[in-house]
């Protein structure tokens, strides 16, 4: 996919001045109670961040790695328990109304707009950002337009599939000219003319407003391709931030090597029973991270011996974020490859 | 992207490389509440159109059916056809008003839906205000269809009907406002609509039955109810010469309720939406 941008991976300075600062952000949820008792969860563990002015910034991890809490922080839904978070110079934890005048926001829930139609959402959304009626209707008219949606303005959200409804709820998120934008998996059920929309609309702003976008995904192709840097995180830290290119080269020198079996692996060929204990097993497919060398053998033999009538398919790829993040020491199987 | 083709955002221009508080960039005005009221309001009302109609058909015949019930017992024109008339028709503000809003509340909450609010900068109150008032307007056709078919079925007078105009305003305030209130903060989703329905059925059991006939313990229950200073309220307009005083006082209370039970709501409001 092509964010219709020059080469994504800028490197460091390719942006401008840091407008989002966030430093030491703790958030402990504390231990349930009665049935549900269990110890207290530190879901944000002294989180650092630094966005520049004009950068498209991911928040890569699996679920449950504390990237909704950290997106609520920093949207001033909620209040850290410790550290601070700086976005274009105002204080958010001091002042954390502050965020809404600052930040277009796409949340994972779209229940309050769902029984609108798709017109009546983005220029209700444009309303409650303070535009006059005429503003917000002639906002969502172009908005609507450049999303493609203006057939279907009329439809209530609830009656759309589940990508037009991510769609029209990305529309209402740009009315009302926000220069930064946090959206929290925003591509989620959307086919590719979707995705390509919503990513040329966030490039759009980005080259005419010198808008900045914050994006939440566990998507690992759309984090390589869209993304200027990404904030890797698991278990509430970050354990990496980087370009994606420069992340992937951490990892230089590996290659993944995917095997898929026809039906049962050959485990009586002692070269694949072999394989067996160092693979990640998913169904008929094997996944392994090898040297390249080691890589090359493997296939070599596999595919010239007689485990090759077993084989179903074998694909030899260069390392992805999702390599770069079990490298790191992430736990398994967080990310998808959609 | 390349370094050259990012433009500097105005305000921060200069400012790279200064690692200590750059200058605060400018902020994007705040909605004000009228306005944002109004938005909120349109918006809600669009809802019925999708969701609530079916509702509202509910809410009528539910009364309608009592009324009828009740034409077997009560004897047409008394005081207590006033009594029955005049608490169908608000029930239908109490169904939709206190009970349906609270399901509303209590859903969004529960979704996660008041993210929504919460990331745009609208006063609280005016989001309350607004499905307030939405829910509060949508009860209007059922109540005066119910207070009509009322008046036909007990041979009451349509002459002081318009009075409606005043109850369902200020009934439905304070109804809507208890509704939010429980919607918005009962802990489950499940408890909220639990609430709603008792909320409905208190007011049904206490608004349509005369008070006259109630135990003492009960009558205090119903004191208790906003919704009783309505039903007073109405019936007391099909009185020959009614006490318009009385009407005004009952209405007041309505009003007042209002007031409080609207402001604990916005009080709810920002306790559920920012943590």
């Amino acid at each position: 996919m092509s964010t219709g941008t020059q080469a994504s991976d800028g490197g460091p300075g390719a942006a401008g001045a840091t407008v989002w600062r966030v430093r030491g952000l703790v958030k402990t949820y504390p231990a349930g109670r009665g049935r549900r008792a269990g110890a207290a969860v530190r879901a944000n563990d002294g989180i650092d961040l630094d966005i520049r002015a004009g950068e498209i910034f991911g928040l890569l991890g699996p679920n449950g790695a504390g990237k909704s809490t950290l997106v609520r922080q920093l949207t001033g839904l909620l209040r850290p328990d410790a550290g601070r978070v700086e976005l274009y110079g105002h204080d958010l934890v001091a002042h954390p109304d502050r965020a809404a005048r600052l930040i277009g926001y796409l949340g994972q829930e779209s229940s309050a707009l769902d029984e609108l139609t798709v017109a009546l959402a983005a220029e209700t959304t444009g309303r409650l950002r303070g535009l006059s009626s005429r503003a917000a209707r002639a906002e969502r008219d172009d908005v609507l337009d450049e999303l493609a949606l203006t057939p279907i303005a009329d439809r209530p959200l609830k009656r759309l599939s589940g990508g037009q409804r991510r769609l029209a709820c990305f529309a209402a998120t740009l009315v009302g000219d926000r220069r930064m934008l946090v959206l929290d998996e925003p591509t989620t059920g959307m086919d590719p003319v979707a995705r390509r929309a919503v990513w040329a609309a966030v490039d759009r702003r980005r080259r005419e407003r010198a808008a900045t976008a914050l994006i939440v995904t566990h998507n690992v192709i759309e984090a390589e391709t869209v993304l200027d840097r990404v904030a890797v995180i698991d278990q509430g830290r970050i354990i990496a931030s980087d370009t994606p290119s420069a992340l992937k080269a951490s990892v230089e020198g590996e290659v993944r090597l995917d095997l898929v079996w026809r039906d049962q692996p050959p485990l009586e060929i002692p070269e694949v029973a072999a394989l067996r204990d160092r693979a990640e097993l998913a169904g008929r497919r094997w996944t392994l991270r090898l040297p390249q060398q080691r890589a090359r053998e493997i296939v070599a033999s596999v595919t010239g011996g007689p485990a090759f009538a077993a084989l179903d398919d074998f694909t030899l790829a260069a390392p992805s974020l999702e390599d770069v993040y079990l490298a790191l020491g992430g736990r398994e199987k967080g990310l998808v490859k959609a | 992207m390349s370094v050259v083709s990012v433009p500097q955002p105005v305000p921060l221009a200069g400012a790279a490389g200064a690692e200590p508080a750059p200058p605060a960039g400018p902020l994007a005005p705040r909605a004000r509440l009228f306005p944002a009221l109004g938005a909120v309001y349109t918006a809600q009302l669009s809802r019925a159109r999708v969701a609530r109609i079916p509702l509202l058909f509910v809410a009528t015949f539910q009364s309608v059916g009592i009324m009828v019930l009740m034409r077997g017992v009560v004897g047409a024109g008394s005081g207590a056809a006033r009594a029955v008339v005049s608490g169908s028709s608000v029930l239908v503000v109490a169904f939709v008003a206190l009970n349906l809003l609270a399901q509303y509340f209590g859903q969004l909450r529960a979704a996660g839906g008041l993210d929504t609010y919460a990331t745009l900068p609208v006063p609280p109150a005016s989001v309350v205000l607004g499905a307030a008032a939405a829910y509060a307007s949508f009860t209007v056709p059922g109540t005066f269809v119910t207070a009509i078919a009322g008046c036909a079925l007990f041979h009451l007078p349509f002459a002081n009907l318009w009075v409606l105009l005043a109850v369902v305003p200020l009934a439905g305030a304070a109804l809507s406002g208890l509704g939010a209130a429980l919607g918005l903060l009962a802990p489950r989703q499940e408890l909220a609509t639990l609430a709603g329905q008792l909320g409905m059925s208190a007011a049904l059991l206490l608004g349509i039955v005369p008070p006259g006939n109630l135990p003492a313990p009960i009558g205090w229950l119903r004191d208790l109810m906003p919704s009783t200073y309505g039903v007073q309220a109405f019936a007391a307009t099909f009185a020959p010469h009614p006490d318009w005083t009385g009407v005004l006082a009952d209405l007041s209370v309505c009003a007042g309720v209002g007031v409080v039970s609207l402001g604990l709501a916005t009080w709810a409001f920002r306790r559920a939406a920012y943590r």
